[in-house]
């Protein structure tokens, strides 16, 4: 059975082609989804989706955020339960009660949001997540073991607390890869990975496809699934709208398949406006690093002009997120460390920098950008109760002012909700993130600091926020976008700059960088630059 | 067949009501088989327990008498709770408090003017600000766990009020029995109705508004929710966690101190080595129970205020023993928390094994 190959859309896009479609028909399937359909409330999630993968493929599963493949995903997982529709393992009907029945199968998943606990140590996490573990010290040494030799290498004994993002991602990977799983299911797996760290990944999932393990990849960048998924499946509003060999479309083609309409493409607009006057000034930005395995940051220089978009890329834990809560004000430093519109505010907080018109996004939405159990019109008054919306008077809050900026924002940044003023943990990742960006972008501040804008977030909502982050820039504003995805970087940023261990890199211009330049700064050519000011430090 | 519980996406506003109800409901029922394991006749049990105390005039009274402590202390814990700050030392607050209340007409007894019962209010509420504040203050500047300093510090206080009313503060009038000299009217809160209830009610019916609209109206309110919720995110809102720490317990303490200070102005009238029986910790109950809502912890203190009358009630009426009011409160209390799964879960009954897959 040819998986369910569907009728092309408008689009035209969609084919099944020869050679996509011969593998497909000489595989042998692992796991076959029929007519699958899961509802919340009146929300059809899923509705009668068949998704068919083979052993040894690497199946992309493609769609906008909300699109329903988290929904379909977590059936697999045995975190969801099907409301219709039926699952087959090597052509046994099965029933995945739990994420551990689907481990016991042979299933195993890596989230987008981890599922770690912060206040264990890494061995521990993996270890609460087997089903015999054993002695520690034993899984310990397996942990280095398989993690070193899968290029993704973690120290058993830190604490998830201390880690950061990316570090907490090969937690999640080497914990799946323990299990000897027969079917690994990825969440954005690559969001958070260098260019070359998503390469030794690849070289990774290559392998274990070739070892007739099978992958389903979900992932926002069409270029990897392009270079390495054997078949996609594209889910839109909760239905399968079409399936094809990645390899043999664009990822114009692909995005244009997911969103159902033409993705339009990011643009400059009027080229960038020589020098501007200077919005955000760092100059000699240190500070200590506040935990063990916290990162140091050492003499950063940087000015970010009026009309320009400032990037600056990164490895994960590379002191990204000590520079934006040094930006931000929760981390405080010396006054003449940073100058916002040329004041000294180094030592002032957050509140301070808000009202003297800068607006922050940090990388985590939920739990930094957003609190999870408030409604969207309470998480309008976290970041803006101290600038000039009156959002507050003589303390009190007023409510429907704040009503007024969500109805706006909702319009303006097209968040979907299921209903009006939801709590922020209802919203998808993607939403949220339209959510948490747009609180920031309807002040139209003088100075923007982003941390990964658009980190989960699918094609179109992507282009959109970048698209608002260009605009903003050319209206007079000074943006400085920290963001581990190069492509991002490459799309927006009129000046980059690396960072890497704490030392940032001279920004130069976007026009004069390579991947291939950008890559040695990532791997720390700027900190030979640096060297002899480190001895100062 | 299997129960099982599916996290809900929003938290249930229908459940956030329902489960303090569906608890005390099930409190009725557990009462109910204790009463009949110790051979009383169960509905006469609860009818006694439940029901007469607010049948009559005198114990009506008496319930508000006990209430209002409960509810003063319980709101100022919420505020604690609400911002993920655990203060356990109510009790030594209230005590505090007190002896910071009666300073005034125990040393100064001449110092009778229109100024002494609002000076005695207000040294009431610094006294137990300051006892408050000491966990605070080591929580802050050394990490200390506050759950074991301010409980620490309640037996602390306990022994300082039973070395006062012994020693220096002994009324020398008084035969050497353990107990302060008593208060002059002044210094005594003035009497509503014909029982032992004072003015105190009213004030805290008073706080207990206040309380509610700066919870939900101000941004001080904000703060403390979203303190309560994700520190992370309040930081990037601007609001500082330490200066919190000591805003929530110095108002904690000086509610629970206001509430000691009124307790021996109001209805004891002097000082003596026990000042109160647990306010301090039964209002945690009272607090959980209220969901840290004041208006809702008004009832609740008035529920839990009950439970005492109706103890000392079947203990008077049918020998049951008085500790059977302890027992109560505690298995209301389990029953608030287990209900409050409810809120953020929701419980699915599974039958047989095939639901998922329909024959192929």
């Amino acid at each position: 059975m040819v998986g369910g190959i569907k009728p092309l859309t408008s689009t035209g896009a969609l084919r099944g082609t020869e050679s996509g479609a011969a593998r497909r028909l000489n595989g042998e399937a692992l796991l076959d989804g029929r007519g699958l359909t899961k509802r919340f409330g009146d929300i059809l999630a899923n509705n009668k989706v068949d998704l068919k993968i083979n052993k040894g493929e690497i199946h992309a599963l493609l769609g906008e955020n909300g699109a329903g493949k988290s929904t379909l995903v977590k059936m697999f997982y045995g975190a969801l339960e099907p409301d219709e529709g039926e699952i087959l393992w090597e052509e046994q009907s099965v029933r995945i009660d739990n994420p551990a029945a689907a481990r016991t199968l042979g299933i195993g998943m890596v989230f987008q949001h981890f599922s770690l606990f912060e206040a264990l140590t890494v061995v521990e996490n993996i270890a609460l997540a087997l089903p015999n573990p054993g002695n520690m010290k034993d899984l310990a040494a397996r942990i280095e073991a398989v993690s070193t030799d899968y290029g993704l290498p973690l120290a058993p004994q830190d604490i998830v607390a201390d880690l950061p993002v990316g570090i907490r991602q090969r937690i999640e990977i080497v914990r799946c890869l323990l299990q000897e799983p027969r079917l690994i299911i990825m969440d954005e797996p690559t969001s958070v990975l260098t260019p070359q760290e998503a390469d030794r990944l690849f070289l990774t999932l290559q392998r274990l496809a070739s070892e007739g393990c099978a992958v389903l990849y979900i992932s926002h960048r069409l270029e990897e699934v392009k270079r390495i998924c054997h078949h996609a499946t594209i889910l839109r509003h909760g239905k399968v709208v079409g399936e094809c060999d990645p390899s043999k479309e664009t990822a114009k083609s692909l995005a244009n398949m997911m969103v159902g309409t033409t993705v339009i493409g990011v643009s400059h607009g009027a080229s960038m406006p020589e020098t501007g006057s200077v919005r955000l000034e760092l100059s000699g930005l240190t500070a200590p690093a506040q935990t063990p395995f916290a990162t140091a940051l050492s003499s950063i220089d940087l000015d970010v002009h009026a009309g320009e978009v400032v990037a600056i890329a990164g490895v994960a834990g590379n002191g990204q997120g000590e520079l934006f809560d040094a930006l931000s004000g929760e981390m405080i430093v010396a006054a003449d460390m940073i100058r916002i519109d040329d004041q000294a505010c180094g030592h002032k907080g957050v509140t301070w920098r808000r009202k003297n018109n800068a607006a922050f996004v940090p990388e985590e939405r939920l739990g930094h950008g957003a609190v999870p159990g408030l409604k969207l019109t309470s998480n309008i008054v976290l970041t803006r109760h101290g600038t000039a919306d009156d959002l507050v008077s003589a303390g009190f809050i007023r409510r429907y002012k704040s009503r007024d900026l969500e109805q706006t924002i909702k319009g303006n940044y097209d968040v979907r909700m299921s209903h009006d003023d939801p709590e922020a943990r209802s919203l998808s990742g993607g939403n949220l993130q339209k959510f948490v960006v747009g609180r920031e972008l309807d002040r139209k501040p003088g100075v923007l600091i982003v941390n990964q804008p658009t980190w989960g977030v699918d094609a179109g909502a992507a282009a959109l926020i970048r698209q608002a982050l260009i605009d903003l820039a050319r209206s007079g504003s000074a943006v400085l976008v920290i963001s581990q995805d190069l492509d991002e970087i490459f799309e927006i940023a009129d000046r980059i700059a690396v960072i890497s261990r704490g030392y940032l890199s001279k920004p130069k211009d976007a026009l004069q960088m390579t991947r291939q330049t950008v890559g040695l700064l990532m791997a720390g050519e700027a900190e030979d630059g640096h060297a002899p000011a480190r001895e100062t430090v | 067949m299997r129960i099982e519980l599916v996290k809900r996406k929003e938290h249930s506003q229908l459940m956030t009501i329902l489960s303090p109800l569906i608890a005390v409901f099930l409190t009725l029922i557990a009462a109910a088989i204790l009463f009949a394991i110790s051979g009383k006749d169960p509905m006469l049990g609860l009818f006694k327990f439940f029901i007469e105390p607010l049948l009559d005039t005198w114990s009506l009274q008496e319930i508000v008498v006990k209430a209002t402590p409960l509810v003063l202390i319980a709101c100022g814990l919420s505020v604690c709770y609400l911002s993920n700050n655990w203060n356990i030392g109510a009790e030594g607050q209230f005590i505090v408090g007190a002896l910071f209340g009666s300073f005034l007409p125990i040393l100064y007894p001449d110092f009778q003017n229109a100024f002494t019962l609002p000076l005695m209010l207000l040294f009431g509420v610094l006294g137990g600000a300051l006892w408050g504040l000491i966990p605070a203050v080591l929580k802050s500047r050394f990490n200390t766990n506050e759950i074991l300093t301010s409980l620490m510090l309640v037996y602390v206080a306990g022994l300082l009020l039973d070395y006062l009313v012994r020693g220096p503060w002994r009324d020398p009038d008084g035969y050497n029995f353990p107990e302060s000299r008593l208060f002059s009217d002044v210094a005594t809160l003035p009497l509503i109705g014909d029982g032992r209830m004072s003015a105190s009610a009213p004030i805290t019916v008073l706080i207990v508004i206040i309380l509610a609209i700066v919870l939900s109206k101000t941004l001080k309110g904000f703060e403390i929710q979203v303190m309560g919720e994700s520190p992370r995110a309040g930081g990037f809102a601007g609001f500082s966690k330490k200066r919190l720490t000591l805003f929530v317990f110095a108002v904690s303490g000086g509610l629970a101190g206001l509430a000691g200070t009124m307790e021996v102005s109001g209805s004891l009238g002097q000082l003596l080595p026990s000042i109160s029986p647990g306010y301090g910790f039964t209002a945690i109950i009272v607090a959980f129970l209220g969901r840290l809502n004041p208006i809702a912890i008004l009832i609740a203190g008035l529920v839990l205020a009950l439970s005492y009358i109706g103890g000392e009630s079947v203990q008077a009426s049918m020998g049951v023993s008085d500790k059977i009011a302890s027992v109560i409160q505690g298995l209301l209390l389990f029953f608030v928390l287990a209900c409050d799964t409810f809120i953020l879960y929701r419980p699915r009954i599974q039958f047989g094994r095939r639901t998922a897959g329909r024959e192929a």
